[in-house]
Protein backbone atom coordinates (compact mmCIF):
# COMPACT_ATOMS: atom_id res chain seq x y z
CA UNK A 1 0.00 0.00 0.00
CA UNK A 2 1.38 3.40 -0.95
CA UNK A 3 1.76 5.91 1.85
CA UNK A 4 -0.15 9.04 0.85
CA UNK A 5 0.88 11.27 3.76
CA UNK A 6 4.50 11.23 4.88
CA UNK A 7 5.35 11.31 8.56
CA UNK A 8 6.44 14.54 10.21
CA UNK A 9 10.15 14.78 10.97
CA UNK A 10 11.23 17.15 13.74
CA UNK A 11 13.60 19.74 12.33
CA UNK A 12 15.93 20.17 15.32
CA UNK A 13 16.76 19.38 18.96
CA UNK A 14 17.47 15.67 19.04
CA UNK A 15 18.85 13.22 21.57
CA UNK A 16 21.07 10.81 19.64
CA UNK A 17 21.34 7.09 20.37
CA UNK A 18 24.12 5.10 18.70
CA UNK A 19 24.17 1.67 17.11
CA UNK A 20 26.15 -1.41 18.20
CA UNK A 21 26.71 -2.50 14.59
CA UNK A 22 27.31 0.94 13.11
CA UNK A 23 29.90 1.84 15.75
CA UNK A 24 31.68 -1.44 15.08
CA UNK A 25 31.77 -1.39 11.27
CA UNK A 26 31.17 2.28 10.45
CA UNK A 27 32.50 4.38 13.35
CA UNK A 28 33.57 7.12 10.95
CA UNK A 29 30.04 7.32 9.53
CA UNK A 30 28.53 8.05 12.96
CA UNK A 31 31.17 10.69 13.57
CA UNK A 32 30.65 12.21 10.11
CA UNK A 33 26.90 12.34 10.71
CA UNK A 34 27.33 14.25 13.97
CA UNK A 35 29.72 16.69 12.25
CA UNK A 36 27.28 17.23 9.36
CA UNK A 37 24.29 17.79 11.65
CA UNK A 38 26.15 20.14 13.96
CA UNK A 39 28.53 21.97 11.61
CA UNK A 40 26.82 21.94 8.24
CA UNK A 41 23.20 22.06 9.35
CA UNK A 42 23.73 23.85 12.71
CA UNK A 43 21.40 21.47 14.55
CA UNK A 44 21.25 20.87 18.28
CA UNK A 45 22.19 17.19 18.81
CA UNK A 46 22.78 15.92 22.34
CA UNK A 47 24.16 12.62 23.64
CA UNK A 48 24.73 10.91 26.95
CA UNK A 49 27.64 8.60 27.69
CA UNK A 50 25.25 6.47 29.75
CA UNK A 51 23.03 5.19 26.98
CA UNK A 52 23.38 1.52 26.13
CA UNK A 53 22.36 -0.94 23.48
CA UNK A 54 18.58 -1.12 23.11
CA UNK A 55 19.10 -4.94 23.39
CA UNK A 56 17.74 -5.28 19.83
CA UNK A 57 19.99 -8.12 18.68
CA UNK A 58 19.41 -9.94 21.98
CA UNK A 59 15.65 -9.38 21.66
CA UNK A 60 15.46 -10.65 18.09
CA UNK A 61 17.70 -13.63 18.87
CA UNK A 62 15.18 -14.41 21.63
CA UNK A 63 17.53 -14.39 24.59
CA UNK A 64 16.31 -11.07 26.05
CA UNK A 65 12.69 -11.07 27.25
CA UNK A 66 10.23 -8.38 26.18
CA UNK A 67 9.97 -7.03 29.74
CA UNK A 68 13.73 -6.48 29.89
CA UNK A 69 13.84 -4.73 26.54
CA UNK A 70 10.94 -2.46 27.51
CA UNK A 71 12.74 -1.34 30.67
CA UNK A 72 16.06 -0.77 28.87
CA UNK A 73 14.28 1.34 26.26
CA UNK A 74 12.43 3.24 28.98
CA UNK A 75 15.83 4.00 30.49
CA UNK A 76 17.00 5.47 27.16
CA UNK A 77 13.91 7.68 27.15
CA UNK A 78 14.76 8.80 30.68
CA UNK A 79 18.23 9.86 29.52
CA UNK A 80 16.61 11.74 26.64
CA UNK A 81 14.33 13.54 29.12
CA UNK A 82 17.37 14.47 31.23
CA UNK A 83 18.97 16.08 28.17
CA UNK A 84 15.97 18.37 27.76
CA UNK A 85 15.14 16.95 24.31
CA UNK A 86 11.89 15.30 23.34
CA UNK A 87 12.96 14.12 19.88
CA UNK A 88 14.90 10.88 19.57
CA UNK A 89 17.40 10.38 16.74
CA UNK A 90 18.28 6.73 16.15
CA UNK A 91 21.36 5.42 14.32
CA UNK A 92 20.32 1.76 14.14
CA UNK A 93 17.39 0.48 12.07
CA UNK A 94 16.75 -2.45 14.44
CA UNK A 95 16.55 0.03 17.33
CA UNK A 96 14.32 2.33 15.29
CA UNK A 97 11.84 -0.50 14.75
CA UNK A 98 12.05 -1.66 18.34
CA UNK A 99 11.46 1.80 19.85
CA UNK A 100 8.31 2.12 17.74
CA UNK A 101 7.25 -1.44 18.60
CA UNK A 102 7.55 -0.87 22.35
CA UNK A 103 5.67 2.44 22.20
CA UNK A 104 2.94 0.75 20.14
CA UNK A 105 2.72 -2.10 22.68
CA UNK A 106 2.37 0.41 25.51
CA UNK A 107 -0.33 2.22 23.54
CA UNK A 108 -2.36 -0.96 23.14
CA UNK A 109 -1.52 -2.40 26.56
CA UNK A 110 -1.15 0.47 29.07
CA UNK A 111 -0.58 -2.04 31.86
CA UNK A 112 2.76 -2.91 30.22
CA UNK A 113 3.85 0.71 30.32
CA UNK A 114 2.77 0.98 33.96
CA UNK A 115 4.73 -2.15 34.87
CA UNK A 116 7.78 -0.84 32.98
CA UNK A 117 7.62 2.43 34.93
CA UNK A 118 7.52 0.49 38.17
CA UNK A 119 10.50 -1.70 37.20
CA UNK A 120 12.56 1.24 35.96
CA UNK A 121 11.95 3.19 39.16
CA UNK A 122 12.84 0.23 41.36
CA UNK A 123 15.97 -0.61 39.38
CA UNK A 124 17.30 2.88 38.68
CA UNK A 125 15.14 5.51 40.40
CA UNK A 126 14.39 6.89 36.96
CA UNK A 127 11.17 8.11 35.36
CA UNK A 128 10.47 8.82 31.72
CA UNK A 129 8.22 10.40 29.15
CA UNK A 130 7.79 8.94 25.67
CA UNK A 131 9.52 10.89 22.85
CA UNK A 132 7.41 13.39 20.93
CA UNK A 133 8.99 12.10 17.74
CA UNK A 134 11.45 9.46 16.64
CA UNK A 135 13.57 9.83 13.52
CA UNK A 136 16.09 7.54 11.94
CA UNK A 137 19.27 9.32 10.90
CA UNK A 138 18.37 8.68 7.25
CA UNK A 139 15.09 10.58 7.83
CA UNK A 140 17.03 13.63 8.91
CA UNK A 141 19.39 13.52 5.92
CA UNK A 142 16.33 13.14 3.67
CA UNK A 143 14.72 16.17 5.32
CA UNK A 144 17.81 18.28 4.68
CA UNK A 145 18.77 16.66 1.37
CA UNK A 146 18.42 19.77 -0.75
CA UNK A 147 20.39 21.90 1.68
CA UNK A 148 23.11 19.25 1.79
CA UNK A 149 23.14 19.11 -2.00
CA UNK A 150 23.67 22.88 -2.12
CA UNK A 151 26.65 22.56 0.22
CA UNK A 152 28.12 19.58 -1.61
CA UNK A 153 31.37 19.76 -3.55
CA UNK A 154 30.57 16.65 -5.56
CA UNK A 155 27.57 15.05 -7.23
CA UNK A 156 26.67 11.45 -8.03
CA UNK A 157 27.55 12.14 -11.63
CA UNK A 158 30.20 10.56 -13.82
CA UNK A 159 33.03 13.02 -14.35
CA UNK A 160 33.77 11.26 -17.63
CA UNK A 161 30.32 11.21 -19.25
CA UNK A 162 28.43 13.85 -17.27
CA UNK A 163 25.64 11.32 -16.74
CA UNK A 164 24.10 10.46 -13.36
CA UNK A 165 25.57 7.40 -11.66
CA UNK A 166 23.22 4.44 -11.27
CA UNK A 167 22.47 3.85 -7.61
CA UNK A 168 20.49 1.05 -6.02
CA UNK A 169 19.25 1.32 -2.46
CA UNK A 170 18.47 -1.14 0.28
CA UNK A 171 16.23 -0.11 3.16
CA UNK A 172 16.67 -2.04 6.40
CA UNK A 173 13.55 -4.17 6.97
CA UNK A 174 12.80 -2.77 10.41
CA UNK A 175 12.78 0.81 9.09
CA UNK A 176 9.31 0.51 7.54
CA UNK A 177 8.08 -3.08 7.41
CA UNK A 178 7.02 -3.13 11.07
CA UNK A 179 5.29 0.25 10.90
CA UNK A 180 5.04 1.43 7.28
CA UNK A 181 3.77 4.87 8.35
CA UNK A 182 7.03 5.43 10.24
CA UNK A 183 9.10 5.06 7.07
CA UNK A 184 9.28 7.66 4.35
CA UNK A 185 7.42 6.09 1.44
CA UNK A 186 6.33 3.15 3.58
CA UNK A 187 7.56 -0.38 3.02
CA UNK A 188 6.46 -0.67 -0.60
CA UNK A 189 7.67 2.57 -2.19
CA UNK A 190 10.51 3.78 0.03
CA UNK A 191 11.85 7.23 -0.77
CA UNK A 192 14.16 7.85 2.19
CA UNK A 193 17.30 6.87 0.25
CA UNK A 194 16.13 7.37 -3.33
CA UNK A 195 15.29 10.98 -2.41
CA UNK A 196 18.81 11.50 -1.09
CA UNK A 197 20.30 9.82 -4.18
CA UNK A 198 18.42 12.02 -6.66
CA UNK A 199 19.15 15.18 -4.66
CA UNK A 200 22.82 14.31 -4.95
CA UNK A 201 22.48 14.00 -8.72
CA UNK A 202 22.31 10.20 -9.00
CA UNK A 203 19.78 7.98 -10.78
CA UNK A 204 17.81 5.77 -8.42
CA UNK A 205 17.25 2.25 -9.82
CA UNK A 206 14.20 0.27 -8.65
CA UNK A 207 15.44 -3.32 -9.05
CA UNK A 208 13.11 -6.33 -8.56
CA UNK A 209 14.41 -7.53 -5.18
CA UNK A 210 14.81 -4.03 -3.76
CA UNK A 211 12.52 -4.87 -0.85
CA UNK A 212 14.02 -8.28 -0.08
CA UNK A 213 15.81 -8.65 3.27
CA UNK A 214 19.63 -8.46 3.22
CA UNK A 215 19.54 -11.74 5.13
CA UNK A 216 20.92 -10.70 8.54
CA UNK A 217 18.45 -13.05 10.17
CA UNK A 218 19.78 -12.17 13.65
CA UNK A 219 20.43 -15.70 15.00
CA UNK A 220 21.26 -16.90 11.50
CA UNK A 221 24.27 -14.62 11.27
CA UNK A 222 25.32 -14.90 14.91
CA UNK A 223 25.54 -18.70 14.61
CA UNK A 224 28.29 -19.95 12.32
CA UNK A 225 26.25 -22.90 11.10
CA UNK A 226 23.49 -20.75 9.64
CA UNK A 227 25.43 -17.87 8.10
CA UNK A 228 24.58 -19.38 4.71
CA UNK A 229 21.06 -18.01 5.28
CA UNK A 230 22.46 -14.51 5.37
CA UNK A 231 24.69 -14.98 2.35
CA UNK A 232 21.92 -16.62 0.30
CA UNK A 233 19.58 -13.68 0.76
CA UNK A 234 22.26 -11.12 -0.07
CA UNK A 235 23.02 -13.16 -3.19
CA UNK A 236 19.36 -12.90 -4.22
CA UNK A 237 19.66 -9.12 -4.00
CA UNK A 238 23.00 -8.91 -5.81
CA UNK A 239 21.74 -11.08 -8.67
CA UNK A 240 18.65 -8.91 -8.94
CA UNK A 241 20.55 -5.62 -9.09
CA UNK A 242 23.46 -6.79 -11.26
CA UNK A 243 21.66 -6.50 -14.65
CA UNK A 244 21.21 -2.75 -14.02
CA UNK A 245 24.99 -2.25 -13.67
CA UNK A 246 24.80 -0.12 -10.54
CA UNK A 247 27.75 2.10 -9.69
CA UNK A 248 26.85 2.12 -6.03
CA UNK A 249 24.65 0.51 -3.35
CA UNK A 250 23.28 2.70 -0.54
CA UNK A 251 21.83 1.25 2.69
CA UNK A 252 20.42 3.01 5.76
CA UNK A 253 20.84 0.04 8.10
CA UNK A 254 24.36 -0.64 9.39
CA UNK A 255 23.91 -4.40 9.37
CA UNK A 256 22.56 -4.40 5.82
CA UNK A 257 25.42 -2.18 4.59
CA UNK A 258 27.92 -4.51 6.22
CA UNK A 259 26.37 -7.65 4.73
CA UNK A 260 26.00 -6.20 1.24
CA UNK A 261 29.69 -5.29 1.42
CA UNK A 262 31.11 -8.42 3.11
CA UNK A 263 29.06 -11.05 1.31
CA UNK A 264 30.32 -9.69 -2.02
CA UNK A 265 33.77 -10.70 -0.79
CA UNK A 266 32.68 -14.14 0.41
CA UNK A 267 30.68 -14.82 -2.75
CA UNK A 268 33.63 -13.75 -4.90
CA UNK A 269 35.89 -16.17 -3.05
CA UNK A 270 33.35 -19.00 -3.45
CA UNK A 271 32.14 -18.31 -6.98
CA UNK A 272 35.22 -16.65 -8.43
CA UNK A 273 33.16 -13.75 -9.75
CA UNK A 274 31.83 -10.34 -8.83
CA UNK A 275 28.47 -8.74 -9.51
CA UNK A 276 29.84 -5.87 -11.58
CA UNK A 277 31.35 -5.99 -15.06
CA UNK A 278 34.79 -4.69 -14.10
CA UNK A 279 35.49 -7.30 -11.42
CA UNK A 280 35.91 -4.64 -8.74
CA UNK A 281 32.71 -5.29 -6.80
CA UNK A 282 29.87 -2.81 -6.26
CA UNK A 283 30.85 -0.24 -3.60
CA UNK A 284 28.43 0.03 -0.68
CA UNK A 285 27.92 3.24 1.28
CA UNK A 286 25.71 4.16 4.18
CA UNK A 287 23.61 7.32 3.92
CA UNK A 288 25.97 9.23 6.23
CA UNK A 289 28.99 8.16 4.21
CA UNK A 290 27.31 9.32 1.00
CA UNK A 291 26.48 12.73 2.45
CA UNK A 292 29.97 13.15 3.90
CA UNK A 293 31.63 12.15 0.65
CA UNK A 294 29.53 14.60 -1.39
CA UNK A 295 30.37 17.36 1.09
CA UNK A 296 34.02 16.79 0.32
CA UNK A 297 35.21 15.03 3.47
CA UNK A 298 38.32 12.90 2.97
CA UNK A 299 37.17 9.29 2.31
CA UNK A 300 39.71 7.95 4.81
CA UNK A 301 38.38 10.30 7.51
CA UNK A 302 34.90 8.86 6.95
CA UNK A 303 36.23 5.32 7.39
CA UNK A 304 35.81 4.03 3.85
CA UNK A 305 39.04 2.06 4.23
CA UNK A 306 37.03 -0.26 6.52
CA UNK A 307 34.91 -1.47 3.60
CA UNK A 308 35.86 -4.80 2.04
CA UNK A 309 34.69 -3.78 -1.45
CA UNK A 310 37.17 -1.06 -2.45
CA UNK A 311 35.49 2.32 -2.96
CA UNK A 312 38.11 3.70 -5.34
CA UNK A 313 36.10 2.80 -8.47
CA UNK A 314 33.33 5.10 -7.21
CA UNK A 315 35.73 7.88 -6.18
CA UNK A 316 37.30 7.77 -9.64
CA UNK A 317 33.93 7.91 -11.39
CA UNK A 318 32.88 11.00 -9.41
CA UNK A 319 36.31 12.59 -9.57
CA UNK A 320 36.94 12.69 -5.84
CA UNK A 321 40.62 13.08 -5.11
CA UNK A 322 42.16 10.81 -2.51
CA UNK A 323 45.55 9.65 -1.36
CA UNK A 324 46.17 5.93 -1.99
CA UNK A 325 49.20 6.11 0.32
CA UNK A 326 47.20 7.39 3.26
CA UNK A 327 44.35 4.90 2.95
CA UNK A 328 45.60 2.63 5.71
CA UNK A 329 47.77 5.12 7.56
CA UNK A 330 46.79 5.26 11.21
CA UNK A 331 49.40 7.24 13.12
CA UNK A 332 52.68 8.99 12.38
CA UNK A 333 54.48 6.92 14.99
CA UNK A 334 53.75 3.44 13.65
CA UNK A 335 54.51 1.87 10.27
CA UNK A 336 51.48 1.48 8.05
CA UNK A 337 50.20 -2.06 7.60
CA UNK A 338 47.77 -3.05 4.88
CA UNK A 339 45.10 -5.78 4.74
CA UNK A 340 45.89 -9.04 2.98
CA UNK A 341 44.71 -9.09 -0.62
CA UNK A 342 41.46 -10.84 -1.48
CA UNK A 343 41.68 -13.36 -4.33
CA UNK A 344 39.12 -11.69 -6.58
CA UNK A 345 38.06 -8.32 -5.17
CA UNK A 346 41.13 -6.12 -5.53
CA UNK B 1 -2.57 -35.34 25.02
CA UNK B 2 0.21 -34.05 27.24
CA UNK B 3 -1.25 -33.74 30.74
CA UNK B 4 1.69 -31.85 32.23
CA UNK B 5 1.46 -28.52 30.41
CA UNK B 6 -1.11 -26.79 28.28
CA UNK B 7 1.18 -25.47 25.57
CA UNK B 8 -1.60 -23.67 23.72
CA UNK B 9 -2.40 -21.75 26.87
CA UNK B 10 1.26 -20.86 27.41
CA UNK B 11 1.37 -19.46 23.88
CA UNK B 12 -1.95 -17.63 23.93
CA UNK B 13 -1.42 -15.99 27.32
CA UNK B 14 1.51 -13.95 25.99
CA UNK B 15 0.25 -10.37 25.79
CA UNK B 16 1.43 -10.08 22.18
CA UNK B 17 -0.67 -13.05 21.03
CA UNK B 18 -3.85 -11.12 20.29
CA UNK B 19 -1.82 -8.56 18.34
CA UNK B 20 -0.08 -11.10 16.12
CA UNK B 21 -2.73 -13.77 15.74
CA UNK B 22 -5.95 -13.23 13.83
CA UNK B 23 -7.75 -15.86 11.84
CA UNK B 24 -5.33 -17.11 9.18
CA UNK B 25 -6.88 -18.04 5.83
CA UNK B 26 -3.72 -19.77 4.64
CA UNK B 27 -3.34 -17.55 1.59
CA UNK B 28 0.44 -18.06 1.71
CA UNK B 29 1.49 -14.45 1.10
CA UNK B 30 3.74 -14.60 4.18
CA UNK B 31 5.42 -17.74 2.85
CA UNK B 32 5.88 -16.13 -0.57
CA UNK B 33 7.61 -13.06 0.84
CA UNK B 34 9.58 -14.83 3.59
CA UNK B 35 13.41 -14.88 3.17
CA UNK B 36 13.58 -17.95 5.42
CA UNK B 37 11.26 -19.78 3.02
CA UNK B 38 13.88 -19.15 0.29
CA UNK B 39 16.48 -21.00 2.33
CA UNK B 40 14.68 -23.57 4.47
CA UNK B 41 11.65 -25.82 4.09
CA UNK B 42 9.82 -23.25 6.18
CA UNK B 43 6.33 -21.85 5.70
CA UNK B 44 5.14 -19.31 8.29
CA UNK B 45 1.51 -20.14 7.58
CA UNK B 46 2.07 -23.67 8.89
CA UNK B 47 2.67 -22.21 12.36
CA UNK B 48 -0.76 -20.61 12.19
CA UNK B 49 -2.37 -23.83 10.98
CA UNK B 50 -0.93 -25.71 13.96
CA UNK B 51 -2.12 -23.09 16.44
CA UNK B 52 -5.55 -22.95 14.77
CA UNK B 53 -5.95 -26.74 15.03
CA UNK B 54 -5.27 -26.39 18.75
CA UNK B 55 -3.83 -29.86 19.34
CA UNK B 56 -1.61 -29.73 22.44
CA UNK B 57 0.60 -32.57 21.24
CA UNK B 58 1.01 -30.96 17.83
CA UNK B 59 1.93 -27.62 19.44
CA UNK B 60 4.41 -29.42 21.71
CA UNK B 61 5.96 -31.07 18.65
CA UNK B 62 6.26 -27.67 16.96
CA UNK B 63 7.89 -26.13 20.04
CA UNK B 64 10.41 -29.01 20.07
CA UNK B 65 11.25 -28.73 16.39
CA UNK B 66 13.65 -26.74 14.20
CA UNK B 67 10.81 -24.97 12.40
CA UNK B 68 10.33 -22.21 14.98
CA UNK B 69 14.05 -21.33 14.78
CA UNK B 70 14.12 -20.76 11.02
CA UNK B 71 12.49 -17.31 10.89
CA UNK B 72 15.06 -14.52 10.42
CA UNK B 73 12.96 -11.89 12.24
CA UNK B 74 12.97 -9.46 9.31
CA UNK B 75 9.21 -8.92 9.78
CA UNK B 76 8.71 -8.75 6.00
CA UNK B 77 5.51 -10.71 6.71
CA UNK B 78 3.92 -7.94 8.74
CA UNK B 79 2.90 -5.41 6.07
CA UNK B 80 1.81 -8.16 3.67
CA UNK B 81 -0.72 -10.21 5.62
CA UNK B 82 -4.26 -9.33 4.49
CA UNK B 83 -5.58 -10.41 7.90
CA UNK B 84 -3.03 -8.45 9.98
CA UNK B 85 -1.32 -11.53 11.33
CA UNK B 86 2.33 -11.09 12.27
CA UNK B 87 4.10 -14.46 11.89
CA UNK B 88 7.44 -12.96 13.02
CA UNK B 89 5.94 -11.96 16.36
CA UNK B 90 4.18 -15.32 16.77
CA UNK B 91 7.64 -16.86 16.32
CA UNK B 92 8.97 -14.67 19.17
CA UNK B 93 6.26 -16.09 21.45
CA UNK B 94 6.86 -19.69 20.35
CA UNK B 95 10.61 -19.36 20.95
CA UNK B 96 10.02 -17.88 24.39
CA UNK B 97 7.71 -20.74 25.40
CA UNK B 98 10.07 -23.32 23.90
CA UNK B 99 12.92 -21.98 26.03
CA UNK B 100 10.82 -21.59 29.19
CA UNK B 101 9.62 -25.19 28.97
CA UNK B 102 12.98 -26.67 27.96
CA UNK B 103 11.61 -28.00 24.65
CA UNK B 104 14.24 -26.00 22.72
CA UNK B 105 16.81 -28.61 23.74
CA UNK B 106 15.09 -31.18 21.54
CA UNK B 107 15.91 -29.14 18.45
CA UNK B 108 19.42 -28.87 16.99
CA UNK B 109 18.67 -25.27 16.05
CA UNK B 110 17.00 -24.53 19.37
CA UNK B 111 19.86 -25.70 21.53
CA UNK B 112 22.12 -23.25 19.69
CA UNK B 113 20.49 -20.57 21.84
CA UNK B 114 23.18 -21.40 24.40
CA UNK B 115 25.81 -20.20 21.94
CA UNK B 116 23.92 -16.93 21.47
CA UNK B 117 23.84 -16.38 25.23
CA UNK B 118 27.60 -17.01 25.38
CA UNK B 119 28.18 -14.31 22.75
CA UNK B 120 25.42 -11.68 22.58
CA UNK B 121 24.06 -12.29 26.09
CA UNK B 122 27.46 -12.08 27.72
CA UNK B 123 28.34 -8.95 25.75
CA UNK B 124 25.17 -7.01 26.64
CA UNK B 125 25.44 -7.95 30.28
CA UNK B 126 29.12 -7.08 30.63
CA UNK B 127 29.61 -4.16 28.23
CA UNK B 128 26.16 -2.70 27.52
CA UNK B 129 26.58 -3.46 23.80
CA UNK B 130 25.17 -6.37 21.81
CA UNK B 131 28.33 -6.39 19.74
CA UNK B 132 31.57 -4.43 19.72
CA UNK B 133 34.85 -4.79 17.80
CA UNK B 134 36.45 -7.02 20.45
CA UNK B 135 33.66 -9.58 20.06
CA UNK B 136 34.26 -10.21 16.36
CA UNK B 137 37.40 -12.34 16.40
CA UNK B 138 38.52 -12.81 12.77
CA UNK B 139 39.03 -16.57 13.11
CA UNK B 140 35.35 -16.85 14.06
CA UNK B 141 34.38 -14.58 11.17
CA UNK B 142 36.34 -15.50 8.06
CA UNK B 143 33.42 -14.21 5.98
CA UNK B 144 34.23 -10.67 7.10
CA UNK B 145 37.36 -10.80 4.99
CA UNK B 146 40.89 -9.44 5.29
CA UNK B 147 39.85 -5.82 5.83
CA UNK B 148 38.06 -6.83 9.03
CA UNK B 149 41.15 -8.79 10.09
CA UNK B 150 43.20 -5.62 9.56
CA UNK B 151 40.56 -3.56 11.41
CA UNK B 152 40.60 -5.95 14.34
CA UNK B 153 44.38 -6.05 14.59
CA UNK B 154 44.66 -2.26 14.39
CA UNK B 155 41.53 -1.35 16.32
CA UNK B 156 43.30 0.61 19.05
CA UNK B 157 44.64 3.07 16.47
CA UNK B 158 41.95 2.86 13.79
CA UNK B 159 38.86 3.74 15.85
CA UNK B 160 40.45 6.87 17.40
CA UNK B 161 41.66 7.79 13.89
CA UNK B 162 37.96 7.89 12.91
CA UNK B 163 36.87 10.05 15.83
CA UNK B 164 35.94 7.31 18.29
CA UNK B 165 36.86 7.76 21.97
CA UNK B 166 37.57 4.00 21.86
CA UNK B 167 36.94 2.53 25.29
CA UNK B 168 37.10 5.88 27.08
CA UNK B 169 34.12 7.00 29.19
CA UNK B 170 33.05 9.87 26.99
CA UNK B 171 30.44 10.29 24.28
CA UNK B 172 31.12 8.63 20.94
CA UNK B 173 31.21 5.25 19.28
CA UNK B 174 32.89 2.25 20.94
CA UNK B 175 33.08 4.21 24.19
CA UNK B 176 33.34 2.47 27.54
CA UNK B 177 29.93 2.52 29.16
CA UNK B 178 30.36 3.66 32.78
CA UNK B 179 30.16 0.97 35.46
CA UNK B 180 27.22 2.69 37.21
CA UNK B 181 25.28 2.30 33.97
CA UNK B 182 26.23 -1.37 33.68
CA UNK B 183 24.95 -1.79 37.25
CA UNK B 184 21.62 -0.17 36.27
CA UNK B 185 21.39 -2.40 33.21
CA UNK B 186 22.07 -5.54 35.22
CA UNK B 187 19.50 -4.48 37.81
CA UNK B 188 16.93 -4.14 35.03
CA UNK B 189 17.82 -7.66 33.85
CA UNK B 190 17.40 -8.97 37.41
CA UNK B 191 14.04 -7.32 38.04
CA UNK B 192 12.54 -8.28 34.68
CA UNK B 193 13.65 -11.91 34.93
CA UNK B 194 16.11 -11.29 32.10
CA UNK B 195 18.96 -12.82 34.09
CA UNK B 196 16.80 -15.80 35.09
CA UNK B 197 15.84 -16.30 31.45
CA UNK B 198 19.50 -16.41 30.41
CA UNK B 199 20.23 -18.82 33.26
CA UNK B 200 17.29 -21.01 32.20
CA UNK B 201 18.65 -21.28 28.66
CA UNK B 202 22.13 -22.13 29.99
CA UNK B 203 20.79 -24.68 32.54
CA UNK B 204 23.22 -23.52 35.20
CA UNK B 205 26.22 -23.35 32.90
CA UNK B 206 28.35 -20.25 33.43
CA UNK B 207 27.91 -17.58 30.76
CA UNK B 208 28.76 -14.22 32.34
Amino acid sequence: MAITKQKEIAKDNYFFVRSCIRQTFFPGAEQALINILKSNLKLNILEDVNHTSCTGIGFHTDIVPLETTMAVIARQFSLMNQSGCSNLLVSCVTSFGLYHEIIDLWHHHPELEAKTREVLWTATRREFTIPTSIAHTSDLLYLYRNELALQSLYQLVSIKTGKPLKVVDHIGCHYAKIFPKQGLGGSEFPVVLSGLITSMGGESIDYPERRHCCGFGFRHYVLKESRGYSMTNTKIKLESMAPYNPDLIIANCPGCAMFLDRWQYTLSEIEGKTYDKQGLGIPVLTHEELAALMLGINPWDIGLQMHQVPVESLLNKIGISYSPVNKYKLTDSKPTTIPKKASILQ
Amino acid sequence: MDTELNYLELVTKDIRFTDCYKTCMNCGICSAICPAAHVYDYKPRELYSIIQRGSNSEIKTMLSSDIIWECGQCLSCKPRCPRNNIPGVLVQILRKVSQQTGLYKQSTKGIAQKEIVRSIGKNIYATGYCISPDALIPSDHPELGPVWEWTYENREDLYPRLGSPYKKETIGSVRAIPSKTITELQMIFELTNGTDFLNTIMEGESWQ
